[in-house]
């Protein structure tokens, strides 16, 4: 076995198939998918790529769990029904993990490949495979017989759907009660329609129907019934709320007109589709566009300024570019469609005119310092730098923390100082009986699939809360 | 989800007052509260204060003004037709307790928002003294409402065609003025007459609250496009409010964020205006 091991990686291509992509200087232009997803041949050419390791590194990267190699197996085959199949088995939205996961630095970053070459593109085969479904037809999953326990699900995020469908495939009755109009969370507002195409979404929340979840849109816990309310009528609650409150930097002049949070921004463009002139929601466009923040949500923020048609748009950033929390290929995408990058900048006060309309921000110079607590040099003001970048929309994308909304008028549910829920890492258990957490509610805004794993481990956590009580 | 439009009609030129199955909704409201609404998949979500709410009938009554677009097409809508979306009840209620007497100032659709008000101060056991207004006595609305929610009512008319010939504020100031000892002012209305008002009741020994309407998305607190500063302060209108101390609020800053779509606004309804004409809607 060890022969063969040594011979296939011998033979194994070091580089990964590219994703087909549109052109940096067409997609600048509109909101369609960016990554245009590999074709049949392409798949089976990355599929080849992959050593079937015996113990896969692949498999621990992914906080879900992936059955990576046997999936890749059944592509080889061309058996991509039974490789989807593989994949739902522990992941239920696969065709949104196939586009907004880093999995650079998670299933991949592990790839023995990606040692001496490039990395077996998962992501891009666990895509092809949703995707392929998708066009097939989804087939209807069986639900099984309900077990009479009643879970409430808090939230339609990433969290809330995927523990919502374990549970349901566990044949517990689910409800997930969510605030806005349409179900999804950061999938539906936040990221944009050229990461992740909406339909895409409605797609994957109705197969999670399917599994025979009842959906409440435009229903807030913490307004029309609190928490104490729905511990009293379900077995079990999971809070999936997120991290929905969006910081601001606390400058002078961040009121002005034309001064968004990035949640706003995005929202206004994603889930109320400003761009789309058939829609009524309105959205400054902007001819110069300030973003502040460095992470995937200023890089979202700067992309989706530029395709309602900004002249320019940059980002300012107050360390540099190895310590963006952005993804890579985000940077880059983002570089491609001509985004400015200004970092080691930070913004100290916004400008604005008469008419209270947003004219600059002025910022001033950075030097990295000595690391911090979480080990990235912490970045000092330059003394005298100060400058004006002329704007006359500012994105402010600097992090978001738990909206408290949820907790009004519910007690027992220890929150720490950031106003996360505490929560136990491997189950989800908080310090409130039968009240499950996981997500960005719990960690403080993270990644789309770190929360479908708290959702995944919450689910089996209430499950056996369920069969104890 | 649909909501259904279960009662509608004009009650002032261009006023409009809407009643919805919304169960949930009035099972929860509380006075101060609102909702926000999408007619349909195109709409925006636009906020609209609760006007009245009846819990055993699982209805939410609203009160609007044709303005920009998506008040326009509502007043195009019949009962017996469906809002796409409905949620509420959204913001902090107000803080209602016996205080004693009370004056609750109206103007313009915001006597709307102040009667569930002056219903919950009654029953709290305050005196209210209720002061309505508009600029015409065509214009104004709720007055059988307010009289019987009220222990006084009192109306003026920017005209002069119906009560005082002034302003609401003018009657407010007289009472305070009269010696009557006076525990809480609440104001709500045009965001120019809540600054007045704010104004003329600030050197009195007395509370005042305002009730903000801000531009808004989502109305949970998610997208800050709501805020206000109240005592230089940042704060959402959404979560925070939408009832604030009238002293500490920027009314400047307020009036010029509410400022924002204004250009887009008029263009929106110029649009619609004209795709009526040619008989689209």
């Amino acid at each position: 076995m060890q022969e063969l091991h040594g011979e296939k990686a011998a033979k194994a291509k070091k580089e990964r198939t590219p994703m087909p992509e549109q052109p940096a200087e067409e997609r600048r232009k509109n909101f369609n998918e960016v990554a245009l997803g590999y074709t049949k041949e392409d798949a089976l050419a990355e599929a080849s790529r992959c050593l079937s390791c015996k113990d896969p590194k692949c498999v621990e990267g992914c906080p879900v769990n992936v059955d990576i190699p046997g999936f890749i197996k059944l592509v080889c085959e061309e058996d991509f029904s039974g490789a989807i199949e593989r994949i739902k088995g522990t992941n239920a939205l696969p065709a949104i993990c196939g586009r907004v996961c880093p999995q650079e630095t998670q299933c991949e970053a592990l790839c023995v490949l990606g040692k001496k070459g490039q990395p077996v593109a998962i992501g891009r085969l666990e895509r092809f495979c949703a995707d392929y479904e998708r066009q097939t037809g989804v087939k209807v999953p069986e639900v099984p017989e309900l077990t009479g326990k009643k879970v409430a699900v808090v939230g339609s995020g990433p969290a809330g759907l995927t523990a919502a469908a374990d549970l349901a495939k566990l044949g517990h009755k689910v409800t997930i009660f969510e605030s806005l109009h349409k179900a999804g969370g950061v999938l539906s507002y936040g990221i944009p329609e050229f990461r992740l195409p909406k339909e895409i979404v409605r797609q994957e929340v109705e197969y999670i129907k399917q599994l025979g979840v009842e959906l409440r849109p435009n229903y807030i816990i913490g307004r029309i019934k609190t928490l104490d309310e729905l511990c009293d009528e379900f077995d079990a609650v999971f809070l999936g709320t997120g991290a929905g409150l969006p910081s601001f930097m606390g400058i002078p002049g961040e009121n002005f007109n034309g001064v968004y949070s990035a949640n706003e921004f995005l929202t206004r463009v994603n889930l109320m589709k400003a761009y789309d002139p058939e829609y009524d929601t309105k959205v400054r466009v902007g001819k110069h566009v300030v973003v502040v923040g460095g992470g995937n949500v200023a890089m979202d923020a700067a992309r989706s300024a530029l395709r309602l048609g900004a002249d320019e748009v940059s980002i300012v950033y107050r360390r540099g570019e190895d310590e963006m929390p952005a993804r890579r290929e985000e940077i880059e995408h983002a570089k491609e469609e001509g985004i400015i990058f200004r970092l080691l900048t930070n913004p100290v006060r916004i400008l604005g005119d008469e008419k209270f309309n947003v004219t600059a921000v002025e910022c001033i110079k950075m030097e990295l310092g000595e690391p911090d607590k979480s080990g990235r040099r912490s970045p000092v003001p330059v003394e005298g730098s100060e400058f004006t970048i002329p704007a006359d929309v500012v994105v402010v994308a600097i992090g978001t923390s738990p909206n408290p909304i949820i907790f009004k008028g519910s007690e027992g549910l220890d929150q720490n100082r950031r106003g996360t829920v505490v929560a136990d890492e491997e189950t989800g258990a908080t310090s409130k009986c039968g009240v499950f957490a996981g997500g960005d509610v719990v960690t403080g805004a993270a990644t789309v699939i770190s929360a479908m794993g708290a959702g995944k481990k919450a689910a089996r956590a209430i499950d056996e809360f369920l069969k104890e009580k | 989800m649909a909501y259904e439009i279960l009662k509608k009609e004009e009650i002032a030129p261009s006023v409009h007052r809407m009643v919805i199955d919304a169960p949930d909704v009035a099972k929860a409201a509380k006075a101060g509260q609102f909702i926000i609404l999408r007619i349909d998949e195109k709409g925006e979500r636009i906020p609209l204060t609760i006007a009245d709410f009846e819990e055993d009938k699982g209805t939410v009554t609203v009160i609007f003004q044709e303005m920009g677009k998506t008040t326009k097409q509502l007043a195009k809508l019949s009962a017996g037709e469906f809002l796409e979306d409905f949620v509420g009840p959204l913001g902090t209620p107000a803080d209602v307790r016996k205080l004693g007497t009370v004056i609750l100032v109206g103007g313009g659709v915001g006597v709307a928002p102040a009667y569930p008000q002056a219903k919950a101060y009654s029953k709290a056991g305050n005196k209210v003294i209720s002061i309505i207004g508009a600029r015409n006595k065509d214009l104004l609305i709720l007055e059988d409402e307010m009289k019987s929610a009220s222990s006084e009512l009192y109306i003026a008319t920017d005209d002069g065609s119906k009560g005082h010939h002034g302003f609401v504020t003018d009657i407010m100031k007289q009472i305070l003025d009269s010696g009557e000892e006076v525990a809480r002012v609440v104001i709500i209305g045009p965001p120019i007459m809540m600054k007045v008002g704010a104004g003329v009741a600030s050197p009195y020994d007395v509370e005042i609250l305002v009730s903000l309407n801000s531009i808004m998305v989502d109305g949970t607190g998610m997208c800050g496009g709501c805020r206000v500063t109240v005592d230089g302060k940042t704060r959402f209108t959404c979560v925070d409010g939408p009832e604030f101390d009238a002293r500490k609020v920027d009314f400047i800053e307020l009036m010029n964020r509410l400022a924002m779509y204004r250009g887009e606004e008029a263009k929106a309804v110029e649009k619609y205006e004209e795709e009526c004409r040619c008989g689209l809607h």
